[in-house]
């Protein structure tokens, strides 16, 4: 493999990676701080996907697509927050499990009835449908750089609110010690509502963002759902600076895995995480 | 209530009537009902003692596994892989293999996982179980994602187990086994520890106990035991696929002993049972009013999963109980 | 009434009703003089638009000549086969055991088919392969009572390779989903491209039905061969396309791939798809009678535009009215039926061909090339190609 070629694997890799790091993002936040194990993360993207194809459609424009898409999904976040998942922060682990597993059915059937079962493209804007030449022979597209671009940016906003605003000091003080920041007066309830939205709302986006690029199918959930697992395990519950470095590693990881090692690509990732664990069992940056 | 009565592990009358009543059911089902039902009860037999294997891991010694269908799908490949395409493969060391294989796999794979705790215990065995799916799934020499067809029943020489009604007996004297061996297990003192890590880890740990060893140990009798199970399920279909292993079946497992009931092996079974028959159930559902009821089922049993969660946590055999009217409740 | 006697009659009376629920299906199916015919065919997923065109031609036939088979009246069962291999063997039996049905027509996905070739050399039901190429169906697995209409996964490819280095492209990539139909439509690739002297680069695969071709694109951007062949189909080809075309490949290095590639795909990938050669056994624009009139009557009943799969399920139904037509409707005279149908000739749209010994079609395979959304014949691939059937112990 020649230095441009290792270049542009490596550039596919930070892109898949960037994606990867949206959807666990949300996903640590709500492990980390509510103590909810959500196996329907992964329905949210899916959901997303298609709501983002939906308004694509009807609107003609996917920045309109996105903007709306976002606003509905926290809105739904909102909801199913308050009407289920408020009440099993104290049940144990194996309810969760079990609810969010049923609500991966029924998320699936929702999305069946509202929007159908067949397999979508959505159009990359015509503002974005150009390539940049790399080599002689490749292009690279530059709806990919800008879904990198949303990804990084996202990021980074993430990074200041938890880091640099009042209310990420209240977030990470209600993950720290839930019965504390309660009885200093804050309202706990809202943060985690808040929490829990902007972890379906960074799901959903995912999804609309990536949907010109990895089409929007049945199912879609289920796949990316185990890669974010793996991507928290590695990085650390509750860690967003280690769900980012671990999202880079397996998209290092699965990227090159495909092309150097087709016959054991898919493992590969799962044999980091093994390794990993071996090393530090509670992943790489455990608060 | 005490712990014991609470979890139902010691069983009251009403529970140990509904299982004599299920056995008697059992026995005479193939002589009332068609071949295709038959068909479909020895499935339901075989997923019961799925189910029964997860429960020595989940209720009774408070593993919450999303990977246990590795171990089920692997003992169904290793009967694939050692049926030759053009003639049956002797049952008397096939079994054992297929048991024991299942069994290795998940002491290695425990060995890795059992070390972590929580949260983190679930995620890591469903990432392990995912890793062997893809193993299956990517590679043509292992089948790939089209699976592999066993052409043959397993050949048990005294018996025909081509005879569907007979392989409906040899399963169901697997099921009957399995339970008598949980139940004894459940009240030796390698169960007692068990149910003490379940109780309280840190305790056990106090007095001495190697948690790890226990729950390693637990972890790979489940796994064998769940193996056994895979092994008939292949010898049933003829055919094993990757989605065997996946994570939809090892939640689907523990739907099966939430359902029923944890930590006494009997809710495991009836769970089992229920969750199969509920899915067909909605799977046949006619079209009402241009709506395909049967087409949407994943919306009812997603539902169901959902309701029994809020309000029957302890399943459908602690509402027998209450309702059974039993005293001391 | 005591604790312990209400608890009895409740759990007997629980069980019961149960048992019953799983016995009443069976009570309330009564005999009826109509032929059974099932489809087992994906509704949903990647791959429905061709189980709906292959319904639809289907009934077409039929309609054509009367609504009947042999006379007699028809009952339709569906099973959403949901292109699962895994659910292959438990759908086919719920129509074959539980519907009863005489006909079993299905499916588009080989490893689905895998499942109900098992259901149907069990059951012994006249099983009819509208699309599904793997090879098994009519080699190692074939059957009396297993007939298919559409083509082996190897056909189109076999035809392929000649083609290519004629263009003078003698160092190919070939690139497929890693499933039954991917691997065999490489192994007919294979065989003729290094038969006629080119070599294969190298063999690229990812799993099915991902579309996630940029990590591969970039890599055979890396190996700079003269073209790439390929195999995809449904909204997996047009992706790939439309990838290709946006990493700047499209007009450097050539595309070939195995017709499906175009197939019912050429709205959604736009210009990007234009400069393709593709080997099929059908084109929309074959320029014959038959072909016309068939076009016309397809579009003004399902008001779409038919594609290969439509024209599969037609003959499908063309090949099944030769047979009841010669058994006079008795399906249960299977010699005779098996008879009628194995040397039948079939009038289809795609020009006429025949049943080969292991019951796979006989038949020329086109050369086209993309030109503004259609797929222009250029020429004849290669003339009444039949599969190898190694392996059948039939003929």
């Amino acid at each position: 493999m020649d230095l441009a070629n290792f270049l542009i694997q490596l550039l596919n890799s930070v892109q898949y990676g960037l994606l990867l790091f949206m959807l666990a993002a949300g996903l640590t936040l709500i492990f980390g701080i509510m103590g909810v194990v959500n196996l329907a993360h992964g329905s949210f993207y899916m959901l997303g996907a298609y709501l983002g194809y939906a308004l694509c459609a009807a609107w003609g424009s996917l920045t309109l697509a996105i903007a709306g898409g976002a606003a509905l999904s926290v809105l739904f976040g909102l909801l199913l927050e308050r009407l289920l998942f408020r009440h099993f922060y104290h049940r144990d682990h194996l309810d969760q499990v079990l609810l969010t597993f049923g609500l991966i059915y029924i998320f699936e059937e929702m999305r069946s009835i509202l929007w159908g079962d067949d397999v979508h493209g959505v159009p990359v804007p015509a503002a974005l449908e150009w390539s940049i030449p790399l080599t002689e022979n490749l292009s690279y597209p530059a709806y990919r750089l800008f879904m990198s671009g949303v990804c990084l940016l996202l990021a980074a906003g993430l990074y200041l609110l938890i880091s640099k605003t009042r209310l990420g000091m209240k977030i990470r003080a209600g993950a720290f010690n839930r019965d504390m920041t309660e009885s200093l007066g804050i309202n706990i309830q809202r943060i985690h509502a808040i929490v829990f939205a902007m972890g379906v709302g960074l799901a959903a986006v995912a999804g609309i963002v990536a949907a010109p690029v990895s089409s929007v199918y049945p199912n879609m959930g289920s796949q990316v759902l185990i890669m974010c697992f793996v991507v928290v395990v590695i990085g650390g519950i509750g860690s967003i600076r280690g769900a980012l470095i671990a999202a880079l590693l397996v998209g290092l990881v699965d990227t090159f895995g495909k092309v150097l090692l087709p016959q054991v690509a898919s493992m590969l990732v799962y044999v980091l995480m093994a390794l990993v664990l071996l090393w530090k069992p509670q992943g790489l940056f455990k608060q | 209530m005490s712990t014991a009565r609470a979890h139902l592990e010691v069983l009251p009358r009403s529970i140990q009537l509904v299982l004599w009543l299920g056995l008697l059911a059992l026995l005479a089902f193939p002589w009332i009902g068609s071949d295709f039902h038959a068909q479909m009860v020895s499935r339901m037999m075989i997923l019961a003692i799925f189910a029964m294997s997860l429960d020595l891991l989940q209720g009774v010694t408070g593993l919450v596994s999303l990977g246990h269908a590795a171990y089920f799908g692997l003992a169904g490949y290793l009967l694939a892989f050692m049926t030759p395409p053009g003639e049956p493969v002797s049952l008397w060391w096939t079994l054992p293999v297929a048991v024991l294989g299942a069994g290795l796999a998940a002491a290695v794979i425990g060995f890795f996982v059992v070390r972590t705790q929580g949260i983190y215990f679930i995620m890591v065995t469903m990432a392990f179980a995912q890793m062997v799916f893809y193993l299956f799934f990517d590679n043509k020499v292992l089948g790939g994602s089209d699976g592999i067809y066993i052409n043959f029943k397993p050949d048990a020489v005294l018996f025909d187990l081509e005879n569907k009604q007979v392989f409906y007996y040899f399963t169901l004297a697997c099921l009957v086994g399995v339970y008598l061996f949980l139940r004894r297990l459940l009240w030796s003192p390698l169960g007692r520890t068990l149910n003490g890590i379940r109780i309280n880890e840190h305790r056990m740990r106090a007095m001495g106990y190697s948690t790890f060893g226990y729950k390693l140990t637990a972890f790979t009798v489940a796994g064998a035991l769940a193996g056994l199970a895979g092994y008939l399920w292949g010898a049933q279909t003829g055919y094993v696929n990757p989605e065997l292993m996946g994570f939809h079946m090892s939640a689907h497992a523990i739907m099966m002993v939430i359902l029923g009931g944890m930590g006494n092996f009997a809710g495991a079974m009836v769970g089992a049972f229920c969750f199969e028959y509920l899915l067909h159930l909605f799977k046949d559902l006619p079209t009402v009013g241009g709506f395909q009821m049967g087409k949407h089922w994943q919306l009812w049993m997603g539902s169901f999963i959902v309701l029994v969660v809020i309000w029957a946590p302890r399943g459908v055999l602690g509402l027998i109980q209450r309702f059974g009217g039993d005293s001391d409740a | 009434m005591t604790t312990r006697r209400l608890v009895l009659t409740r759990s007997a009376a629980v069980i019961g009703a149960a048992s019953t629920g799983l016995l009443l299906p069976e009570i309330a199916r009564a005999q009826s003089n109509k032929v059974r015919v099932g489809f087992m065919l994906p509704y949903t997923g990647t791959f429905a638009p061709l189980g709906v065109a292959i319904e639809n031609a289907f009934r077409m036939a039929l309609d054509e000549q009367g609504g009947k088979l042999g006379g007699r009246e028809i009952e339709w069962f569906k099973v959403d086969d949901e292109s699962e291999p895994s659910k292959g063997v438990e759908n086919a039996s719920r129509l074959v055991q539980r519907d009863k049905v005489d006909i079993l027509v299905g499916t588009v996905h080989s490893g689905v088919q895998m499942g109900i070739q098992k259901v149907a050399r069990d059951s012994g039901v006249l099983s009819l392969i509208p699309n599904a190429g793997v090879h098994a169906a009519t080699r190692a697995l074939c059957a009396p009572n297993v007939f298919r209409t559409s083509f082996s996964n190897s056909q189109p490819t076999r035809a392929l390779g000649k083609v290519m280095v004629d263009k003078g492209h003698k160092k190919a990539v070939w690139i497929t989903w890693k499933y039954a139909a991917g691997d065999e439509a490489f192994e007919g690739f294979k065989e003729s491209y290094t038969a006629a002297g080119g070599t294969i680069v190298k063999e690229l695969g990812l799993p099915f039905p991902n579309v996630e071709f940029q990590a591969l694109l970039t890599e055979i951007a890396a190996l700079k061969p003269d073209a790439v062949a390929c195999f995809f189909a449904g909204g997996g080809a047009a992706k790939f396309i439309k990838d290709y075309a946006a990493a700047g490949l499209k007009g450097k290095i050539p595309l070939y791939g195995s017709g499906f590639l175009t197939e019912g795909v050429l709205d959604a990938a736009g210009p990007a798809a234009d400069g393709i050669y593709t080997t099929l056994h059908y084109s929309d624009s074959l320029d014959t009678a038959r072909n016309k009139a068939f076009r016309l009557a397809y579009a003004k009943t399902f008001k779409l535009q038919p594609d290969v799969y439509a024209v599969q399920g037609y003959d499908t139904g063309l090949l099944m009215i030769q047979g009841a037509n010669a058994v006079k409707g008795d399906l249960s005279n299977k010699k005779a039926l098996y008879a009628a149908m194995e040397s039948a000739v079939i009038d289809s749209p795609r020009g006429k061909w025949s049943m080969s010994k292991q019951h796979n079609p006989v038949q020329d395979i086109y050369l086209r090339v993309v030109e503004n959304k259609e797929n222009k014949v250029v020429g004849v691939a290669a003339k009444a190609l039949a599969d190898s059937g190694a392996g059948c112990r039939m003929a």
